[in-house]
């Protein structure tokens, strides 16, 4: 369909929702992509100083089902039970604009050749907006991956980084997509189920309620969030109409009014907060749901673990009661709590940091978007002026 | 005299002198325009007093600003006025309240002239200086006034001194804050200035057009402003009494300067440079066809007028239960107008009432060519919901629309010259209880005549074939179908927009309202409070929009929703003049067979019916002539009637237009104020 290959402006939306420590021993971007139908194909570029890389710089093509496999790995690795797994980048989502570009195909007859053109531009913008972020999502997923101390040496990381043939991960078929809908069901019912076992640790307990409420809180506020930004899109794609309508009117009758063109500015204008307030606080919130997921995902890990812990303890009991297989069970138990303690462990520190970067996040995203609304507001406003006196 | 104009205070704040300065360009067209014809009458005796008045005030509104704008021009002036009477105006000037005896008994009856010119000088200058109480001047006024020869000119410029007068003891403190007040204010004290005029049989043209184009000046000044005040964009809106006054305090420089005409030239140039340099000449567009003053000019003005009429519909009230309930407004009027028999007056309507008085003028007044404002459509469902719901919102929106918009209306109504004259609007203005409306209701036997008869008007539309040979009608027409097509475009755009803007305002309260638990939930102090910040931003923007909403919908769609009708009702001109031409036609027609038959009894050689024949030509030629006649009349009256409401329509939407980008801008001041408050906080998070 559309091939929209973009290597200008990248860096400016460059991280939105994660600060993330500038090593420069891996740098990873996403240069360029290349939409073609349903696929979208991501450049990556790989910059390191890193012994384990082949070369100090390379670039690989890779989909968007190469990230997931990327991540689904990482989750099912073991030793990764106890930290924080950066959330999967979502799939893209090109549907909205295509279908408005394809009623705007069938209603060209019914336009006027002006507002067909400011139409189509203005759809194109929205593509491109779409899909920059699609392209950001993918990179901030790569780029908390390689500031993290443990993932950035995980070996099928690096494989993705480095392999520049196709990785042949295929889509789920639909045995594996019903397993993984399984998986989540008896995730879900275990989640209910551990949930009676005592925690030990304080900082866990309150990790966990505050994760809980919190999670359902973002969530409520990003889809609202999502919501307020597609009326004040609405009302910027009034104005649009309005200043088409405008122009007409005023090019009909030259005599009477000459009031055009504000209208149409202030629409872009606004159509700019619209997008720029999708963009700090939405995608904000909206990312933070997902890490926030990952967070309670780290929590039902660690809970997961305290639950065995607590069985081959039982275990162990039952074992030396009985007077039989206590070596094995000792053994099995000792793994267990080794394993529980090393997840505490790690998990605390995970949420630790987890916390700091969501301040500090927010902080940075709220302060942008508020330079942005008053930066915004100021020049409508100087609009508003010249318009008004121009009008005089 | 250097002394006098040393003394007297600037009468505005500084801050509005780049304005002033800026429409003093306007001043100088009109005056062009204006002193001229005013020359021409150099003895102001009363036989012709409408001339003078009409001239006068026109001059005074313009040249205000230049006298403001410097004093020093204006003594250069009096000095050079003719000799006598520049000794009295010294007088005057040092001793305002004796030099008003002078004046009524000076022996200058002879000479009007200087005499007139004089007067208003010292008239605004106590006025400025502020000396003289008000209710003295007034006094004086009447003074003036019964010594006859001194003519109907200079009573009108004393009288524009008296009323600044009156204005400006408020008007200096209340200017910005209360100018509602001012507006109501307004009629009562103006009252006796008002009286002296009606004796002298002129009518009360000044003050219309005063107030009309000082609230574009104003408009213009709070635009201009680089940061205007709020309070001060609000109050270009109205405000009436500001604006009386302020051209009241300026009366003098214009008529000095058509003392003296070399002094008068070099001011022009002064004026008109700032207009060239302005990038954008504002008001000066409607006055700097001043010069060549045509009849339209005239006309318009002569409308303006009307607007001392200050129609307002108030106070909506249910009246009665169930189905036969019905909205009653009151319907208050505030004029100075002679035709009238008191000065306020108030009357009960209910809408109803409003549509039949539509009905009586468009009866009489469409086929003449008139373009008839009409009123706010009727609503059924609207009207049931308010029969039948409580205090619902969505009912109280509904008759707070409805009675601005019976308020544009009958203001329309009345700006129309014409249409004020009329007996009914009279009567539907003053008298307590009117007859009931019946033909209006929809289901009545008048009502399915009245369809009947559109039906049918709309077949004879579609048959007759007019070959149009006015262009100018021609290309009219066409304009005006265009336009309602654009109209009605804009309009449901900008509906939709105040749909949007509501459901914008509704999410952002959400959104505001889960943010706060957000906020609640966070655990990081800083983080929360920011969070809990940030939804209290959010819910003042919701409040914003709100409003902006409510703005959308009464300055803009409302607007268009008029205009729609609007033109509705010049296509409806537009109409009876095709009917009058057919008509015309028809009868040309009927000549044309009469002639033929004429013609074959020629032939046939029979004089006997020859006679008869020859009475029938005789009488359908002079039908013939009539139907032309009245072609040509209508064709004026719609040609007159058109340009007028283009006229308005204009002004009228550069008024809204202008309101709502105010708006706007207070709406996007606010917004800044509220997210620069929020800064800090997003700051303060560690």
């Amino acid at each position: 369909m559309t091939s929209i290959s973009e290597d200008s402006d990248k860096e400016k939306v460059r991280s939105v929702s994660v600060d993330l420590n500038n090593d420069a021993s891996l740098v990873i971007d996403i240069p360029d992509a290349l939409c073609e139908r349903d696929k979208v194909k991501f450049t990556v570029h790989t910059k390191t100083t890193l012994s384990s890389f082949q070369k100090p710089e390379f670039s690989v093509p890779r989909q968007h089902e190469e990230f997931i496999w990327l991540h689904d790995t990482i989750v099912e690795t073991e030793e990764y039970a106890g930290l924080i797994i950066p959330p999967a980048p979502p799939k893209p989502d090109f549907e909205g604009p295509r279908e408005k570009m394809h009623k705007l195909g069938e209603g060209e007859s019914s336009m006027t050749k002006e507002e067909y053109a400011k139409m189509k531009q203005e759809l194109e913008a929205e593509y491109l907006a779409v899909f920059k972020k699609t392209v950001q999502v993918h990179e901030v997923f790569l780029q908390r991956l390689s500031s993290h101390p443990i993932f950035r040496k995980d070996r099928n990381f690096q494989i993705f980084l480095e392999y520049d043939q196709d990785l042949s991960v295929r889509r789920k078929n639909a045995k594996e997509m019903f397993g993984g809908f399984f998986k989540n069901m008896v995730k879900s019912a275990d989640e209910v189920l551990i949930s009676g076992v005592k925690e030990v640790d304080e900082f866990f307990e309150q990790e966990k309620t505050f994760l809980l409420d919190y999670s359902s809180k973002i969530k409520d506020a990003s889809a609202k969030a999502e919501k307020m930004t597609r009326s004040h899109k609405n009302v910027a794609d009034d104005y649009n109409h309005i200043s088409g309508a405008l122009n007409s009117t005023a090019a009909d009758n030259n005599t009477a009014f000459k009031k055009t063109i504000s209208v149409c500015v202030l629409q872009k204008l606004e159509d700019r907060v619209a997008s720029d307030q999708e963009l700090k606080l939405t995608e904000l919130l909206r990312y933070y749901t997902r890490d926030i997921q990952a967070a309670k995902d780290l929590l039902y890990r660690r809970a997961r673990a305290l639950a065995d812990n607590e069985n081959s303890n039982k275990a162990l009991d039952k074992a030396r009661l009985k007077g039989k297989d206590i070596a094995q069970a000792e053994e099995n138990q000792k793994q267990c709590l080794q394993k529980f303690d090393k997840l505490s462990e790690s998990g605390k520190k995970e949420l630790t940091s987890f916390k700091a970067r969501r301040v500090v996040a927010f902080r940075k995203n709220l302060i942008e978007m508020t330079e942005l609304e008053i930066k915004h507001a100021k020049v409508r406003r100087l609009k508003c002026c010249v318009f008004s006196f121009k009008r005089n | 005299m250097a002394a006098s104009s040393e003394r007297s205070p600037p009468p505005f704040p500084d801050s509005e002198e780049p304005e002033l300065l800026e429409d003093s360009d306007e001043g100088a067209d009109a005056f062009t325009g204006t002193s001229i014809s005013e020359m021409d009458s150099p003895s102001p005796d009363s036989t012709k007093p409408p001339k003078d008045i009409f001239n006068e005030p026109l001059e005074d509104i313009f040249s205000d600003p230049l006298s403001n704008v410097n004093s020093e021009p204006q003594k250069k002036v009096d000095t050079k006025i003719p000799s006598p009477s520049s000794d009295e105006a010294v007088d005057l000037f040092s001793d305002p309240l004796d030099d008003d005896s002078e004046v009524v008994s000076s022996p200058e009856v002879q000479n009007p002239m200087p005499d007139l010119l004089n007067e208003p000088v010292q008239a605004p200058k106590s006025d400025v200086l502020g000396e003289p109480p008000v209710h003295k001047n007034a006094a004086r006024q009447q003074d003036i006034f019964e010594d006859p020869p001194k003519g109907s000119s200079k009573s009108s410029s004393v009288k524009k001194a008296a009323s600044a007068e009156l204005f400006s003891d408020e008007d200096e403190e209340d200017l910005f804050k209360e100018l509602p007040k001012v507006v109501t204010k307004k009629p009562q004290p103006s009252g006796p200035p008002v009286d002296v005029f009606t004796e002298v049989k002129s009518d009360v043209k000044v003050k219309p057009q005063v107030k009309d184009d000082p609230t574009d000046l104003f408009a213009e000044e709070a635009l201009t402003a680089p940061a205007p005040k709020p309070s001060a964009s609000s109050s270009s809106s109205r405000t009436n009494g500001v604006h009386s006054e302020e051209h009241d305090l300026f009366s003098e420089a214009t008529v000095e300067l058509s003392l003296d005409s070399p002094r008068n030239d070099r001011k022009k140039k002064d004026a008109v440079k700032p207009s060239v340099s302005a990038p954008v000449a504002p008001v000066a567009s409607s006055s700097s066809k001043a010069p060549s003053k045509t009849l339209e000019e005239l006309e318009e003005e002569e409308s303006e007028d009307t607007f001392d009429l200050n129609i307002s519909v108030t106070n909506p009230e249910k009246v009665g239960d169930g189905m036969n309930a019905y909205m009653a407004y009151k319907v208050s009027t505030q004029t100075s107008l002679t035709m009238f028999r008191s000065k306020t007056f108030t009357v009960r309507r209910r809408f109803s009432d409003f549509l039949g008085l539509y009905e009586k003028l468009s009866e009489k007044h469409l086929q003449n060519g008139y373009i008839v404002p009409p009123p706010p459509e009727k609503s059924i469902l609207g009207m049931t919901k308010v029969k039948v719901g409580k205090e619902d919102p969505s009912s109280a929106e509904f008759v707070e629309r409805r009675r601005a918009a019976l308020e544009r209306y009958l203001q329309r109504v009345v700006s129309h010259p014409s249409l004020l004259q009329d007996p009914d609007v009279r009567e539907f203005l003053e008298k307590e209880e009117l007859p009931r409306a019946v033909s209006t209701q929809a289901l009545s036997g008048a009502g399915f005549l009245k369809m009947l008869n559109k039906a049918t008007d709309a077949v004879s539309k579609m048959t007759i074939k007019m070959n149009e040979q006015d262009v100018w009608f021609d290309e009219k027409i066409q304009d005006v179908e265009n336009e309602e097509q654009h109209m009605r475009k804009l309009h449901v755009m900008v509906e939709s927009l105040v749909n949007h803007r509501k459901e914008l305002s509704g999410n952002t309260a959400v959104f505001a309202k889960s943010v706060a638990m957000l906020g609640s939930s966070e655990d990081n102090t800083a983080l929360s409070r920011a969070l809990s910040q940030l939804a209290e931003v959010e819910d003042r923007i919701e409040q914003l929009h709100q409003e902006q909403a409510a703005n959308d919908f009464f300055t803009f769609s409302e607007l268009l929703a008029d205009y729609i009708r609007l033109l509705g009702a010049v296509k409806g001109c537009f109409d009876q003049r095709m009917k009058a031409w057919q008509r015309w036609q028809d009868a040309e027609n009927m000549l044309q067979k009469k002639r033929e038959v004429e013609a074959k009894l020629l032939w046939a050689n029979k004089p006997d019916k020859l006679q008869q024949a020859k009475d029938e030509i005789a009488e359908w030629e002079a039908k013939v002539t009539q139907y032309e006649r009245e072609f040509e009349r209508i064709s004026a009256t719609v040609r007159k009637e058109v340009i007028r409401f283009d006229k308005e329509k204009a002004r009228d939407f550069k008024r809204q237009i202008i309101k709502y980008l105010e708006s706007l801008l207070n709406s996007q001041q606010q917004l800044i104020k509220y997210w620069e408050a929020f800064l800090p906080e997003a700051k303060a998070i560690a």
